[in-house]
């Protein structure tokens, strides 16, 4: 097994406190018989490919393709776009076998709103394992487990993965139902029949039926459950850059995000939420908010107060008149004392716990480390461009329904459930939950906090909708951050300045047992020490060294550790990059070479080389500009990338050029690969070289863009060349691959062109 | 007491109090969702309209500054045409991830290259001080310099 597919089993192990409450359930029906718990299992469909008509006369011929009467096909793909491409990408796997184009006026893509079992991210679910290797009575069992949730979601850049063989065979299953139903109206052999742009087609008798005509027929027909699936040398849309099928309407306003979606009668929410991280409502005094224009009612949370309104602009100017008095809360956690209390902890001590073991790197550092060096990294939030919220409405009958920007409809659906428990009321059935467009998710968007607030002021007004929509200040003050982090790496080289061995102590804090405090059903924690995202990007190098010990130390505050795009690798690749850096030239060679002749896998090596010359390594730059060189294989793609840096008299640093090599395996959306390298680009130099969230006496100290500044147009690089190299290897995910190299890029580029190394982020210094 | 504005060429009356933003007037009031809400401070620019033809952003601007006033949204330029070389550019260089900022974008370009038709990267870089969280910009700035090169000073 490869380096990168250890490290992504990382991202999805928070799944496995939802595998135990899965399993005591299960256990649960074993213990009142094994044969009716694999009953209870075997009742839910993790194919989805039988056909059904809707009672509106739509033909759902598998959980991925309907056909309505008028003839107009849609897509069901029940992924998160959030600017992805999850649409674009996922919907052209069902097209390429469906015979369908994206473009064609009669397609459209959508977000299903049912829950069916077969939506269940079973990647995401079963540890990083692809759903076609996912075999065996024991992955039989797991996945039933979770297609009885289901754990529909996004992340963890594993949707094409995850995609990649199951969604073509709906597409191949879909079609050859319509082809079996016009071989049947025509009484002419199925074998005949070609499938063409929407049509079946028979050359011999010259037929032609659109599938909107078959589909009613079709969709009684028996499913195709082992369909040939096409060869890549007959792929018409994979592989090529079909346009996104979602851009046409954001160009023009009309898409609808989760700040717009829902009744547009609705009543609006403001919250008004405690300064101190963890603060209560002790009381509240809401007299001047109530006697505001146009303000509806007012809400006490456990730790918001919330203003309902008939205008947004209202509830939240009311909720500034709420005089409230705040209970708990920490007002003493500060970040600059925890940095150094990091520092102090990977410096002296051997605490925390050892993660990995090659060799033995303590024997080999005991005559002293060649190369020694601290950094440290501070929290980073999201701030996607629409801030966090949320619209929920309890009908009259007792039903739910729900619409936001989520990266999981389990998020929606838990806001509900956790809304309308603190309200004190019931449910009627299944939460009806609508996954909007998202504007921008990054890994922030499976929490329910927000969708919870936004319940329990609707559970004030049965049968209106309450659109909730926080600040820019509170998105930044009261979400949830990536982690901060401290570490010390030393290494040892040999006499010809190979690797000899590597320690690294990184000190963070633990992720998801933070995510799953907030976010899903308790149950006994795990040890903390065991954190996946802590070590991932420092454990595993993709080089060859003999001795090397990882060891990680989880260091607990009040702050709310959240996903955050690529995770612990945000830092990780940053220290373990820029210090491969360092070993290169202490041992005196060239530090591309260096990273290609100890390159562990081959994958990696290739890519290292086609960098070498795509990039013209070693070609001359003018005087004051540098190039830096970074590497890393994450979520099962491999990406290198050299950075260009120009340094003006004043210090100031621009990023001149950027060229990334991926290998992300079989490409299906090369534009799509090309813009999501060039994005996580931008996002790598936003947290390397801009801002971060500090915390002072218990308080964020940023609250807007003034003083979280992200990179802008003027601060982006002035080029970003992205090449793929062609491969016949599985996808790989593209949504988190790309950020890891650039920030260690970068700073090895500002180090050859200044002699400084820079350890600690952010490095404020790009013009 | 109602404030009368023209918003995408048609005369509005506004029953809000006077410093409503002209962004939530928008949103609430004349349903047009098309401008974004991202910052409410005047940072990114994901609200940017078009006051008396010129980019502004409406998160901060009070509707009662505005009788009389002429206000164009993306849901009007692009009804008129005048977004469509942008609009096309945008889709040409494929330049969204989650399109949040689009509008905004689009808007603010359409001012830029009304009164500067062919931009340098470097008058770009100053004018287009919009957000994009995502980091497309430099697929933005193509699709500027492609709209520019297209339509030449006739936008």
């Amino acid at each position: 097994m490869s380096e990168t597919s250890k490290s992504s089993r990382s991202a999805p192990n928070m799944t496995r406190r939802l595998f135990l409450i899965g399993g005591s359930v299960v256990a649960g029906v074993a213990a009142t018989g094994l044969i009716v718990g694999a009953g209870w299992l075997a009742s839910h469909d993790t194919e989805g490919l039988s056909g059904k008509i809707d009672e509106d006369g739509t033909a759902r011929l598998n959980a991925y393709v309907w056909i309505r009467p008028d003839g107009s096909i849609t897509l069901g793909v029940p992924r998160t776009e959030m600017g992805q491409g999850v649409f674009t990408g996922l919907a052209t796997l069902i097209a390429e076998e469906l015979e369908i184009d994206l473009d064609d006026p009669r397609v459209s893509v959508v977000h299903p709103v049912e829950q069916l079992a077969v939506y269940t991210n079973f990647m995401l679910a079963l540890d990083g394992v692809r759903p076609e290797d996912q075999t065996g009575p024991v992955m039989w069992a797991q996945r039933k487990l979770f297609a009885s949730f289901p754990y529909i979601g996004t992340g963890a850049s594993v949707s094409t993965m995850g995609a990649w063989v199951s969604y073509r065979v709906a597409g191949a299953s879909a079609r050859e139902m319509l082809k079996s139903a016009a071989a049947r109206r025509w009484a002419a052999p199925i074998d005949e029949l070609v499938a063409d742009r929407g049509f079946v087609v028979h050359a011999g008798s010259g037929q032609r039926a659109a599938y909107g005509d078959l589909a009613v027929e079709a969709a009684a027909m028996p499913p195709t459950r082992r369909p040939d699936l096409k060869p890549a040398s007959e792929f018409r849309r994979i592989g090529r850059d079909i346009p996104r099928v979602d851009l046409r309407a954001k160009t023009r306003g009309e898409a609808i995000f989760g700040i717009d979606a829902g009744p547009p009668d609705c009543l609006y929410g403001a919250v008004a939420m405690g300064p101190l991280l963890g603060a209560g409502v002790a009381s509240f005094d809401g007299r001047a908010a109530r006697a505001a224009r146009g303000v509806v009612d007012i809400v006490q949370g456990p730790d918001f107060i919330g203003v309902i309104a008939d205008s947004w602009w209202r509830a939240s100017k009311a909720a500034e008149l709420l005089e409230i008095v705040w209970t708990g809360g920490d007002s003493t956690f500060s970040s600059e004392t925890h940095a150094a209390a990091m520092r102090q902890v990977v410096a002296t001590g051997a605490t925390g716990k050892v993660r990995e073991t090659l060799g033995d790197a303590q024997a080999a550092l005991t005559i002293g480390a060649l190369v020694t060096a601290d950094y440290s990294a501070p929290l980073q939030v999201h701030a996607f461009m629409e801030p966090r919220g949320g619209t929920a409405l309890f009908h009259v009958d007792g039903t739910a329904e729900m619409w936001g920007s989520a990266q999981s409809p389990l998020a929606l659906r838990w806001g509900a459930e956790g809304g309308a428990e603190l309200a004190g009321i019931k449910i009627k059935g299944d939460v009806v939950c609508h996954v909007a467009m998202t504007g921008g998710g990054f890994g922030g968007r499976s929490e329910k906090r927000e969708f919870v607030q936004a319940a329990v002021m609707a559970a004030r007004v049965p049968g209106r909708a309450v659109k909730l929509i926080w600040t820019r200040q509170q998105d930044i003050q009261h979400g949830v951050y990536r982690s901060h982090a401290a570490a010390r790496l030393e290494a040892r080289l040999n006499d010809d300045g190979a690797p000899l061995a590597f320690r690294a102590h990184v000190a963070a804090q633990a992720l998801q047992e933070s995510f799953a405090l907030r976010n899903l059903p308790q149950m006994a924690g795990g040890d903390l020490m065991d954190d996946e995202f802590g070590i991932e990007g420092l454990a595993n190098l993709p080089y060859e060294i003999p001795n090397v010990e990882v060891r990680f130390t989880h260091m607990q505050t009040p702050v709310q550790i959240g996903f955050w795009r690529c995770n612990g690798h945000s830092f990780n690749v940053y220290f373990a990059e820029t210090f491969i850096d360092e070993m290169a030239r202490a041992a005196g060679r060239d530090p591309l070479e260096y990273r290609i002749a100890y390159a562990k896998d081959k994958r990696g090596r290739k890519v290292l080389e086609r960098l070498k010359d795509l990039s013209g390594w070693g070609v001359p730059l003018p005087e004051g500009w540098a190039r830096g060189v970074a590497f890393k294989p994450s979520f099962e793609s491999f990406v290198g990338q050299v950075a260009e840096v120009s340094v003006a008299a004043d210090g100031a640093i621009q990023v001149e050029r950027v060229v990334a090599v991926v290998d992300c395996g079989v490409v299906v959306n090369p534009d799509i690969v090309r813009s999501q390298i060039e994005g996580s680009i931008v996002w790598g130099l936003t947290a390397g070289y801009q801002g971060g969230i500090t915390y002072r006496d218990g308080v964020v100290e940023q609250s807007s863009f003034a003083d979280y500044p992200v990179t802008m147009m003027k601060t982006a690089p002035r080029r970003i060349e992205v090449h793929i190299v062609e491969s016949a290897e599985r996808p790989g995910g593209v949504g988190e691959p790309g950020t890891p190299p650039i920030a260690p890029a970068v700073a090895n580029a500002i180090f050859a062109a200044t002699g400084k190394r820079l350890r600690e982020l952010p490095i404020q210094l790009l013009a | 007491m109602a404030i009368i504005l023209t918003v995408n060429g048609e005369s509005r009356s506004l029953d809000v109090e006077p410093e409503k933003p002209l962004l939530w007037a928008l949103r609430e009031d004349l349903h047009l969702t098309g401008p974004k809400f991202g910052c409410g401070l005047g940072q990114c620019g994901a609200c940017t309209v078009q006051l008396n033809g010129a980019a502004v952003r409406s998160c901060l601007l009070p509707v009662g500054a505005l009788a009389g006033a002429s206000v164009d949204t993306i849901e009007g330029l692009t009804r008129s045409g005048a977004l469509k070389s942008l609009q096309d550019a945008w889709i040409a260089e494929q330049a969204q991830q989650c399109g949040y900022c689009i509008p905004g974008f689009i808007v603010a370009a359409h001012s830029l290259l009304r009164q500067t038709p062919q931009p340098t990267d470097a008058e770009i870089d100053a004018a287009i001080t919009n957000i994009c969280r995502c980091g497309g910009y430099l697929r933005a700035k193509a699709a500027i310099r492609r709209a520019a090169n297209a339509t030449g000073a006739a936008l």
